[in-house]
Formats: C-alpha cells, sequence, structure tokens
C-alpha cells in the first residue's frame, strides 16, 4: 500500500489559516490502513483544528468526509452538491487522491494534509517500511525475492557494498542491508550460486527518469 | 604478462614487481597547488597516486581536475570514480575527458552513502554500480564503444580497477562478489584497509583456491594509524573496518606523543607480514592527510626505491 504520514499541525494550520469554511477529506484506502487519513484521523485533526481556531477566537467552520477512494473519480463525485460550501479543501490522501480532487474541482484549492512516502508494508503494530519504488520492471525473480531499488540506499544491482556490517546499512544500524538479505534468501532457496550472476545495467526509463508513467490495458479501454 | 594500456601501474606489475600506489585526496577549494605538493611528497615512493572522488561525500575538488594536474607533473594517476554522483551520461563523458589527458588507470567504486558528507540532503544518483561502471570502461576500452552502441574515437586507455572490502558482511560472499567483480573486468583490486591481518590472509587463500589470484593483481590497503583514538574511531564508526582489539591495545599501551610513530611501525610489519603472502602483488597507502609518512612506510618496508618501467 501507499504508506503516508500527517503532516506537522503547524505547518497544516500556516496553509489553510485564511479560509473561513474547510472540509477535510479522509480517504478509505491506504491511508486509512496506515492511520494517516482515515476516517478516524480526520475526526482527531477537525477537532484539533476548531479548538485551535476558537482559542484564536476565529470562527472556522470545519466539517468532515472520508471517502471511499480519492483516486476515483466516480468517488470525488459523492461531495460534488456540498463542495460549493467550502473555501478550501485539506486532503488526508495520498498525493494520489490529493491530485485527483484538484484536479476534479478546479477552482477549489486543494491542500494536502499528509506527506506521501512510499509503498510499503505494516511491519509491526505503528512501524512501517518501504517495500517498491515502482521502478516498472521488477527484478525480484533474481534477487531471491528483496528489492535492492527499494531497500538498498544505493540501489545497487550487484550488493552489497563495503559498507555492510552485522547485516545493516552503513547509513543506519536501524536499517537492514539488502544485500544481506538478498543473500540470506538465495541461501535458503538453495540458489546462492545465482549471487554471481552480473546483473546488467538497468533500463530506467520505465522508472521516474523516463517521465510521467501512464499504464493501458487495451482489452478493458472503452 | 602482457600489457593492454600505457598504464605505469599495469607496467610495473606486468613485469612481476611488487606494486605501490598511494593517495591524495583533493582539498576543499580551488588551490591547484595543494595537489601538486601532495604528490610531490609521494611520487618517488609509488607508482601510481590515487585521487579519491569526494570521499565521505564530502564536496572538494574534483578528482578528474587533480589527476589532470598530476598527469601533467608525468605522473600515473588513478582516477577515482565514484557511480554516486553522475549518471551515465556522466560517467562516460569523464572518461573520455580523463583519457583526453592519457589519464591511464580508473578504480571503480560506489562510494560512500551522502548522508556522511555535507550534503546530506542531496540526491544520490547510481544510475550503475561499481561493477556496471568496471564492465562500462572495459566495453569503451576493449570494444572502442560506447553504452549506446557508437563507436568511440580513440578510445580511453584504462587500466581498470575496483575495491573490495574482505571485511565487510557477509563474509561468506566475500569471495565470489570478488569473482564477480573479475568477472565484470577488473583487473587491479585495491583492498580496505588491513588491520585484521588473519581475516585477509584467510579472505586470500579462499580468493587463491579459487584460482582468482592469477586473474588479477591484488594491492593490499594499508592506512597508519595515527593515535589509539583514530583507531578506536575507525573500529566504532567506519562501517565495514575491522580493527582487532589488540591493536588498540597496542596503539594505547605507548605514550601519545609516541603513538604515530607507533601506527607507522604497524603498517610497516603489515606490508613486511604481507609480502611475503602469496597473491599479494602490491600495496595501497592510504595514508589519510598524513601524505608525508608514505615515504617512511615506503623505505621501512623495503619497496623502496620504486622500478624503473618504459
Amino acid at each position: 500500500m501507499i504508506v503516508a504520514q500527517q503532516k506537522p499541525i503547524e505547518e497544516i494550520i500556516e496553509e489553510i489559516k485564511g479560509y473561513q469554511k474547510i472540509l477535510i477529506a479522509g480517504c478509505n484506502e491506504c491511508v486509512t490502513v496506515c492511520e494517516a487519513g482515515g476516517k478516524k484521523e480526520v475526526a482527531i485533526l477537525s477537532s484539533a483544528l476548531r479548538m485551535y481556531f476558537k482559542n484564536q477566537g476565529k470562527d472556522v467552520v470545519i466539517d468532515e468526509v472520508t471517502l471511499e477512494r480519492q483516486c476515483d473519480r466516480e468517488y470525488l463525485e459523492e461531495i460534488g452538491n456540498r463542495v460549493d460550501q467550502y473555501d478550501a479543501i485539506l486532503s488526508l490522501a495520498c498525493g494520489v487522491g490529493a491530485q485527483f480532487m484538484s484536479e476534479k474541482y478546479i477552482e477549489k484549492p486543494v491542500y494536502p494534509g499528509v506527506n506521501t512516502c512510499f509503498m510499503g508494508a505494516n511491519e509491526a503494530r505503528g512501524v512501517w517500511t518501504e517495500r517498491c519504488q515502482g521502478c516498472g520492471e521488477c527484478i525480484l525473480a533474481r534477487t531471491g525475492g528483496i528489492c535492492p531499488v527499494s531497500r538498498c540506499a544505493k540501489r545497487l544491482f550487484n550488493g552489497p557494498c563495503g559498507g555492510s556490517t552485522n547485516g545493516k546499512c552503513e547509513i543506519s544500524k536501524d536499517v537492514d542491508c539488502a544485500w544481506q538479505l538478498i543473500v540470506d534468501h538465495l541461501k535458503a532457496l538453495g540458489r546462492l550460486d545465482d549471487y554471481e550472476k552480473l546483473m546488467p545495467i538497468k533500463d530506467w526509463s520505465t522508472e521516474r527518469a523516463g517521465g510521467p508513467r501512464k499504464v493501458v490495458k487495451e482489452d478493458v479501454e472503452i | 604478462m602482457s600489457v593492454k594500456t600505457p598504464s605505469r601501474l599495469e607496467k610495473v606489475l606486468a613485469a612481476g614487481h611488487m606494486a605501490v600506489t598511494s593517495e591524495c585526496g583533493p582539498p576543499r577549494g580551488s588551490d591547484g597547488d595543494v595537489v601538486v605538493k601532495k604528490a610531490e611528497l609521494i611520487k618517488d615512493y609509488v607508482d601510481a597516486i590515487n585521487v579519491t572522488d569526494n570521499q565521505t561525500s564530502v564536496a572538494r575538488m574534483s578528482s578528474l581536475a587533480a589527476c589532470i594536474r598530476i598527469r601533467q607533473m608525468g605522473l600515473d594517476p588513478v582516477l577515482q570514480m565514484v557511480t554516486r554522483d553522475r549518471n551515465r551520461i556522466a560517467i562516460q563523458s569523464d572518461i573520455l575527458g580523463a583519457a583526453s589527458f592519457d589519464i591511464n588507470n580508473i578504480l571503480c567504486l560506489s562510494g560512500d552513502h551522502q548522508s556522511f558528507g555535507d550534503n546530506s540532503k542531496g540526491q544520490n544518483v547510481y544510475d550503475i554500480d561499481s561493477m556496471q561502471l568496471v564492465q562500462t570502461v572495459r566495453m569503451m576500452r576493449d570494444e572502442g564503444k560506447f553504452l549506446g552502441g557508437d563507436d568511440i574515437a580513440r578510445p580511453p586507455q584504462m587500466f581498470v580497477g575496483a575495491a573490495a572490502n574482505p571485511f565487510a558482511d557477509p563474509f561468506e560472499i566475500r569471495v565470489p562478489r570478488l569473482a564477480k567483480k573479475i568477472a565484470a573486468g577488473a583487473e587491479f583490486i585495491q583492498t580496505q584497509c588491513i588491520y585484521n591481518l588473519d581475516k585477509f590472509e584467510l579472505w586470500l587463500k579462499m580468493a587463491g583456491d579459487r584460482g582468482l589470484l592469477d586473474k588479477v593483481a591484488i594491492l593490499a590497503g594499508v592506512t597508519p594509524l595515527k593515535s589509539a583514538g583514530m583507531a578506536s574511531y575507525m573500529k566504532n564508526k567506519v562501517p565495514g573496518m575491522d580493527v582487532p582489539d589488540e591493536l588498540i591495545k597496542r596503539m594505547k599501551g605507548v605514550a601519545k606523543e609516541k603513538q604515530a610513530d607507533e601506527g607507522i611501525k604497524i603498517s610497516i610489519e603489515t606490508i613486511q607480514r604481507l609480502k611475503e603472502i602469496n597473491g599479494v602483488k602490491g600495496f595501497h597507502i592510504m595514508a589519510i592527510e598524513w601524505e608525508e609518512k608514505v615515504a617512511d612506510i615506503v623505505k621501512g618496508s623495503g619497496l623502496y626505491p620504486r622500478p624503473e618501467v618504459d
């Protein structure tokens, strides 16, 4: 899933303090699972903001809504008849949802309430870690199911570098060395010989480097 | 052994001599005389001079510019190049720029992560990794082609090196990793600083058992310790460094003002022991901001004078 983290409330206040009526829009998908922008977080943030503005002696209306998905025009339409009532929308969806909201309601200022961090998984209660950078050409088959693009700080295709120590990355003792994990997995699979296969230079044109990307599935296109 | 390039380092090795290289860290400023002075200090004691490439991710004068100065002194520089800061266009371009000044050695590295340096908020590139850089230089040299397949007019003539750290983890792939670098095209290897000689010798033996030592020239890395504090720092703070406790104890057991001398002594003992080991073809002396001591180490370990080659 897409993992996001709520922005500091000071930053949010700085962005929206000039408005009288604000709609805070959550999303039921990834940001709900990572507890950054679901119904619960919308409610908590809304209360905090109401309290803040009240203490400032400002009369600001803050309403709440949580959509099924903000990365889907169909669901965005659900608030079509209410949007005009607001001066601004604070979206707690990921960068995709917030942009889709902004594109849909082009005359309404849309502010992001979260920082979109990465594609990752729930490692433990309250902990999410990165697993994929969407490079557009998956190589997991050749790396024992561990991704060096997203998990090696240098995205080395023929790692590990000389900084790997006790299974940890040179950047931090809290970060696993992806290549230690790759070697461990290859060993568990009985395929350690594969380690010696030189990985060729990667075609990065399927990644961010190639410009904004698009996937078209012709059989379902209308 | 026939030579493939005009590299002095390659010729020294091909003639069967124990090679000696050392290095100059470029200054954090634009005064080129700093490079010249450092090179003057070591030139009579080494066969080739490495120039580090923004080591520890701290921005400095470029390795290429410093190499050009050293080349213009009639010496044999080793252009260190990290893949952290350049994409494949810049890499090929800098290789050709270096070759245009007849810089005949390159050491292919991935480079320290930028978080160590003074630009920790910057991007890293890593379009290719160090092994792929080795492959790239070999392709440019041997096939006379760019990565894109076009012909290069006057291809680079570079002796191609890579680094190896026998002390990093996981240990079990340290030799396979060396094999991989050789398969990529590495012709010489400069190792991480060696303090744990037993582990280094084990690594070398394992490499020998796989028949790798005939395929590549291993230059053993030696860094003199300036103080007991430096020894502890290397052990605890520098990733992938193996400094045995006995060594720290030995440094601590010497009065502070004598510790630098002890560090030089240890380096000389290291070289003397490793000189006798099968597969060690030379030494790479990394006297970090201590270039004036290279002469003492080389003389002390019986590696002076350096051989003449044409």
